[in-house]
């Protein structure tokens, strides 16, 4: 009978923990964009010390048996946020989570989703442009983001995509897609056919300037081809989702177009990086938030890559 | 009274732990210093060349940098050789560019990766063993910017490509510009192995040599703190039609050139 009271009491307790555990577990605010389909918007800021590098659009698709993370997040933290979240919303296992390309802010939440039956998927190109540039994100880490990243936080994809690759989530496929040089050398989408959803991450920024570390050209013919796609909506890495597509592509594809022409000129008329930086584009100043950040790192790239033309 | 000088007295000291905390000269003054010119003294000075270099960075992997002379090339007077340095840089020499009277005027332009916060110096040596001295700070981009370039495919599918871009008409006898375009993914190395178990040796150019009918004009030894596709502008002074040719090699050992013919 003692005995009994005693199970009971530490039954009681330890489950007193567990509730308590879970109370203080920290979740964030998600958007169900379709059915299963949720989304954490992220702010049109640059990362740093406040943010911690949190500020891009992440996400996660439910389907019968497993879940997808659509990106991870910005730091390991936020990346515990989203679990913490999507263990809230349904019991459903973590499955994948997909990396839509090497930007910090994408993958560096990777390390909290780490575990038994969690498997990375990345671009073919992934690893090697973690490779590159890992070392040079953790290194700057601390002075950037307020957050000491360490070679834990570099989480290789298990599953890596060269064309493309469906997943079953159980009742609700996904396409994942590798895409050509657009945004980086490594970008992948995801489609979600049951809600017709296109998930783009940094393919397509809305309000927030697009941001090239890829290829220009190679960006254009991408958009080019997911045009085509009848879907209901977009979701864009940077800014709010979308339902009139293509039409929402418009703003992106006229400034990358324009970019295209400006620099291309000016390096026919014989000008200089230099100059190009200064004079290219600035037209477009003051109809993107984070111009002023991005707009001369673009022009920098698409000079660098348009002087191989001819 | 007293209050306001303590106040004051607060504004300087945070004001020099700023200035401190950025813009600092120690690697400098420490190690690089003795590193390259042991022994020997610098004067820092503008009379010689300067050099232009943006404030903050754009992007990481790719900065213009530009060096101008402000003395005419003679062969009583000229410039022999011009270093570059990036104190933070993970490898602090950039580059060194030899110039000869033939070259006409000893500028340089390139582009470059800059890590983190730091200087960039341009150390000038004349040819009775002068040294003068330019530098600017630059700041470090951040965000999403890495010091890589940025399509790794596309830069090994043009490897070795070359080109010359120069004004469509040229001046015999005086200085003309010409621009060198390598393509080359002058990769780093400097990656994380431990983690990925991919082992990808540092892979660049590391000497480009220009000559005018046979003579130098321009002769670099190259590091990794040039950026992918380097890119270089210099002058050359041409006293009758001939060829400027350009032999730039790697690393691996692999061997490049490029002939213009430049008819004044």
């Amino acid at each position: 009978m003692k005995y009994t009271m005693l199970l009971c009491l530490s039954l009681f307790f330890s489950l007193f923990t567990v509730l308590s555990q879970a109370q203080t577990k920290e979740t964030f605010e998600v958007q169900k964009i379709a059915p299963g389909l949720y989304f954490h918007f992220g702010h049109h800021e640059l990362p740093n010390r406040e943010n911690h590098g949190g500020i891009a659009n992440i996400g996660f698709v439910v389907g019968k048996s497993c879940v997808a993370v659509l990106d991870s997040g910005g730091n390991p933290q936020q990346g515990l946020v989203l679990k913490n979240t999507i263990e809230k919303i349904t019991d459903v296992p973590i499955c994948y989570v997909i990396n839509s390309h090497v930007h910090p802010d994408h993958v560096f939440g990777n390390r909290s989703f780490k575990g038994k039956g969690v498997q990375f998927i990345g671009h073919k190109n992934l690893a090697r442009a973690l490779q590159l540039r890992s070392a040079f994100y953790l290194q700057r880490s601390e002075e950037q983001l307020g957050v000491k990243l360490t070679p834990q936080d570099i989480v290789l994809p298990d599953i890596m995509v060269a064309d493309s690759l469906t997943l079953d989530l159980g009742g609700r496929l996904l396409t994942v897609t590798a895409h050509g040089s657009a945004h980086t050398d490594n970008d992948l989408s995801v489609l979600d056919k049951s809600s017709q959803t296109l998930w783009l991450s940094d393919l397509l920024f809305v309000e927030h300037l697009p941001v090239i570390d890829g290829s220009l050209k190679g960006w254009l013919k991408e958009l080019k081809e997911l045009s085509l796609l009848k879907v209901k909506r977009v979701v864009p890495g940077h800014g709010p989702v979308m339902g009139d597509w293509p039409a929402a592509l418009k703003p992106q594809v006229d400034y990358l177009t324009m970019l295209l022409k400006e620099v291309r000129s000016m390096i026919k008329q014989g000008k200089f990086i230099e100059q190009a930086i200064v004079e290219a584009g600035q037209t477009a100043a003051g109809r993107w938030a984070l111009f002023d950040a991005f707009h001369k790192k673009n022009v920098t790239l698409v000079f660098a890559e348009l002087e191989w033309e001819d | 009274m007293k209050m306001v000088r303590v106040i004051i007295s607060f504004w300087v000291l945070l004001f020099v732990n700023v200035v401190s905390a950025g813009v600092d000269d120690t690697v400098w003054q420490n190690e690089l210093k003795a590193q390259f010119f042991a022994g020997r003294s610098i004067s820092e000075a503008e009379n010689i060349i300067a050099i232009e270099a943006p404030y903050r960075a754009e992007d990481a992997a790719l900065v213009p940098i530009r060096i101008t002379s402000k003395i005419n090339q003679t062969n009583d007077k000229y410039i022999k050789r011009i270093t570059l340095i990036v104190d933070k840089n993970p490898i602090p020499f950039a580059a060194e560019f030899n110039f000869t009277p033939l070259s006409g005027k000893a500028d340089v332009a390139m582009r470059i990766r800059v890590n983190s916060y730091s200087y960039v110096r341009a150390i000038a040596e004349m040819n009775d063993g002068q040294l003068i001295m330019v530098k600017k700070f630059v700041k470090a981009s951040g965000g999403c910017s890495a010091p890589i370039g940025a399509d790794l495919d596309a830069a090994m599918k043009r490897l070795g490509r070359m080109k010359f871009k120069l004004p469509s008409t040229a001046q015999s006898n005086e200085p003309n510009l010409a621009q060198l375009l390598i393509s080359h993914p002058n990769i780093t190395g400097m990656q994380m192995d431990q983690v990925t178990r991919i082992i990808r040796p540092a892979y660049y150019v590391e000497k480009v040599k220009v000559t005018f009918d046979g003579q130098p004009v321009l002769t670099a030894k190259t590091d990794i703190a040039i950026s992918a596709d380097p890119n270089f502008r210099f002058y050359f002074v041409p006293q009758s039609a001939g060829d400027l040719h350009a032999e730039v090699s790697d690393t691996d050992g692999k061997t490049f050139s490029q002939t213009y013919r430049v008819e004044p």
